[in-house]
């Protein structure tokens, strides 16, 4: 018989009162334990029980920078291939941890809708939010551009859609403009300076000029700042810093001032068809058959790539510049990869397409890790990932900032190439912990997980 | 010294195109009354005469590369080298300058078909009629080359004989710091021949004087019973073959896409603008000056004191000349002022 309490008149007892509030919390908590990885009306494009899920390739296809595009769009195409499990898999053979299984991403099909960046930010932000509102996507990479990668990542964060950035080479990328909802594989611009600097120093003493002609935009200003900081650390003066607009196309206005400019060393802070038009037009204007103060006049390009290297013929020979990655590595996932690109296309993939095709692999790796397409999960998934097999070494996405840090390769423009496509030669390999750096010197905000 | 004499280099090879492409643009107006806002598309047109020669004597042959072992690599060989060897080579290697021989009748076609087939319609009709009109052709020009050449730069060879630098410095005196790509030099050199020629031509020949008779009265000239209507036809035919030549030449120095043509349009209507509306001799003045200006204007000096003002300088400078001078340099009383 159970004792009532009199000052208790609704008639429950303590006991009873503990075992209502157990009872409560079970009921209201178990929906969530068997609904665990059900944020299903939460989050953008949530594919739900579609059987395919639509990936964006927002790429330059026409502009200064249209080529790089062209082979990211070649990457992309043959990434979906590999995740759909068609083709010979290539870096899906060789990647390490790998949650993949060659059957889409969470058992859905990737399929895939393109856009054009035309190397212009604004264009490419219009192209992404076509993407995102109209056609879908669960996620977009891309961008040969630093401009449009710090445009679209800035979309992808109002959006709550992931963006694996293409090739952008910028600090602020991953440094002052750095997003919750944005990843960069690539290097970036202060490595590069970290990386040849100790190079320079062995080819070409500290007692150097430098005139730097500099893209006019994000990119542009970063590389300059970090060459500039790594070559006068090494006793070399810099002469003058000449912004020049991008797509200049006649660069001539901008070079003549350098023959008399007392500098002896000149360093093109351009990318893709602006590099191969400043450089060739630098050789035509006889620069590099110029002696200055006692001294062979040199040419460096802090950033250039193997497609570069092809549209600048001759040109580039001897000069020094940095990568993140090259065809001729020999390491068994880049041999798998330029194997698999080359069989499909005729000719070895650029750094631009390897570091594209990596970043469709490692997102759609994440969403297998996080078990669901949420976007704030697959973001938890990718920060602080370490792996291995994709081309270049132990490799880690660094929670605090979304870079990527491995090693970093100095390369110059071959004197004897071996083929048609032997253009680049590997100088040295330097280290991922010599151009590591505290993510707090570019300072930047990565901002919330839920937008 | 020697800056200043680069800067002057510079500005003079850039002014050539511009006076070039404005020379054409004012002979059209002078004697059609035409503003033609497509004119800069003709400029492209005979860059892509370029490019078409190049790809025609490129045709090639894919065999395969027994260097590149990882998958089936193939290196293209023209058939021009495989039929004729080395002059197979030189002959692919000079196809800008052979370009010029396909440019002319080709060019003159098109001045042609695009007067008789369009701009004919459009005499008596307001100027900003015909600058509508005329943009909106220039427009389907380029979206077409577009849509059969793609939209990236194609890069153009100049000659191996003309790769390297002039010692101009050596030939005034300066001592050899002061040099200047051959092809540059060439450039200026066909420009000044060019400007030349047409100079002559309307001053020399009776077909020219005629022309010139039509520009200053063009009903008396009617009257006469010539049919000055033809002849400025031919003369609009002309215009297109100088902007296709100035085309076809600087290939080598800046690699030409679909939108080369609105590129140079806007800065060569300032400079017929600025020299003068319907003045040949304005037209070919304001193109050097405007091109010197805007290469000293790139300058760090000046750069360093005016920042951007490079980017700025032609339209700033327009202004000025306007404001003192509203016919422009060598502008005539009358025209354009209806």
């Amino acid at each position: 018989m159970t004792k009532r309490d009199s000052d208790n008149p609704q008639g429950f007892s303590r006991r009873q009162a503990l075992k209502l509030g157990a009872v409560s919390t079970v009921a209201v908590g178990a929906p969530a334990f068997f609904t665990r990885n059900a944020w299903a009306e939460n989050f953008r494009n949530d594919p739900g029980n579609a059987s395919s899920v639509t990936f964006g390739f927002n790429v330059p296809q026409t502009g200064p920078y249209a080529d790089e595009g062209a082979d990211e769009l070649r990457a992309y195409k043959l990434a979906v291939k590999h995740l759909n499990g068609e083709g010979d898999g290539g870096m899906l053979n060789t990647m390490t941890p790998k949650h993949l299984k060659g059957n889409g991403v969470l058992g859905k099909k990737v399929v895939y809708v393109t856009g054009d960046t035309q190397t212009k930010s604004d264009a490419a932000r219009a192209s992404a939010k076509r993407m995102m509102e109209k056609d879908g996507v669960i996620m977009i990479s891309g961008g040969s551009s630093s401009g449009v990668a710090v445009a679209v990542q800035g979309l992808a964060q109002e959006m709550g859609v992931i963006f694996m950035c293409g090739l952008t080479h910028s600090n602020d990328t991953t440094g002052k403009d750095k997003k919750r909802y944005g990843f960069r594989h690539f290097f970036n611009a202060y490595m590069s300076g970290r990386a040849l600097g100790p190079v320079l120093k062995e080819e070409y003493g500290n007692q150097r000029q430098a005139y730097h002609l500099t893209a006019d935009y994000t990119w542009g200003w970063t590389q300059e700042e970090s060459i500039k900081n790594t070559t006068e650390e090494l006793g070399w003066k810099t002469t003058a810093t000449v912004r020049t607009p991008v797509g200049a196309g006649d660069f001539s206005q901008y070079i003549t001032p350098v023959l008399n400019s007392g500098a002896d060393v000149l360093i093109l802070n351009h990318y893709g068809k602006d590099m191969i038009n400043s450089l060739t037009q630098a050789v035509q204007f006889g620069l590099r058959d110029k002696q200055v103060n006692g001294k062979n006049f040199e040419i460096i390009v802090p950033l250039f790539s193997r497609l570069m290297a092809q549209g600048a013929g001759d040109n580039i020979k001897g000069i020094l510049g940095t990568t993140n990655w090259n065809w001729s590595l020999q390491d068994d996932a880049s041999k798998a990869f330029v194997k698999s690109f080359g069989q499909e296309y005729g000719a070895p993939p650029s750094q631009a397409a390897q570091t594209c095709y990596v970043q469709a692999l490692l997102y759609a790796n994440a969403c297998e890790m996080a078990g669901t397409f949420y976007p704030p999960e697959v973001i938890k998934a990718l920060e602080g990932f370490k792996f291995d097999g994709m081309g270049n070494g132990p490799t880690e996405y660094r929670a605090a900032d979304h870079q990527c840090f491995k090693d970093v390769l100095v390369v110059r423009g071959n004197e004897n190439p071996s083929s048609q496509f032997d253009l680049l030669k590997v100088v040295k390999i330097v280290p991922r912990s010599q151009v590591e750096y505290d993510p707090k010197i570019f300072g930047g905000d990565l901002g919330p997980y839920k937008v | 010294m020697d800056a200043f004499l680069l800067q002057v280099l510079n500005g003079l090879d850039k002014g050539g195109a511009y006076a070039l492409i404005a020379l054409g643009l004012t002979l059209v107006f002078g004697t059609l009354g035409v503003v033609n806002f497509a004119h800069g598309a003709l400029f492209m047109l005979g860059a892509f005469c370029a490019v078409s020669l190049q790809q025609l004597l490129t045709i090639s042959k894919k065999i395969k590369d027994p260097s590149v072992t990882f998958f089936d690599a193939f290196k293209e060989t023209p058939y021009m080298e495989i039929w004729f060897g080395d002059a197979g080579t030189a002959i692919i290697s000079y196809s800008v300058p052979l370009s010029i021989l396909l440019a002319i009748p080709v060019m003159l076609l098109v001045g042609l078909i695009m007067e008789r087939g369009l701009i004919q319609f459009f005499y008596k009709r307001s100027h900003a009629e015909q600058i509508l009109v005329t943009f909106g052709l220039a427009i389907v020009i380029q979206e077409l080359i577009k849509v059969a050449f793609g939209a990236n730069p194609i890069p153009q060879a100049a000659p191996p004989i003309f790769a390297g630098t002039a010692p101009v410095g050596h030939w005034i005196g300066l001592g050899d710091a002061v040099v200047y790509p051959w092809w540059r030099m060439i450039y200026l050199f066909f420009s000044g021949v060019v400007i030349f020629a047409v100079f002559a031509f309307l001053r020399y020949t009776t077909y020219g004087m005629v022309v010139r008779a039509g520009m200053a009265d063009r009903e008396t000239v009617g009257l006469l019973g010539i049919n000055i209507q033809r002849r400025f036809t031919i003369v609009f035919g002309i215009a297109a073959v100088v902007a296709g030549l100035a085309g076809v030449m600087y290939t080598p120095i800046l690699p030409p896409d679909y939108h080369l043509g609105m590129e140079f349009l806007v800065l060569s209507f300032v400079v017929v603008v600025v020299g003068g509306m319907g003045s040949l001799p304005g037209a070919v003045s304001a193109g050097f000056l405007l091109g010197i200006l805007q290469s000293f204007a790139s300058m760090n000096e000046v750069k360093n004191i005016f920042p951007g003002i490079d980017q700025i300088i032609i339209y700033l400078v327009a202004v000025v000349i306007l404001l003192v001078l509203p016919r422009g340099l060598m502008g005539r009383k009358g025209v354009m002022e209806s």
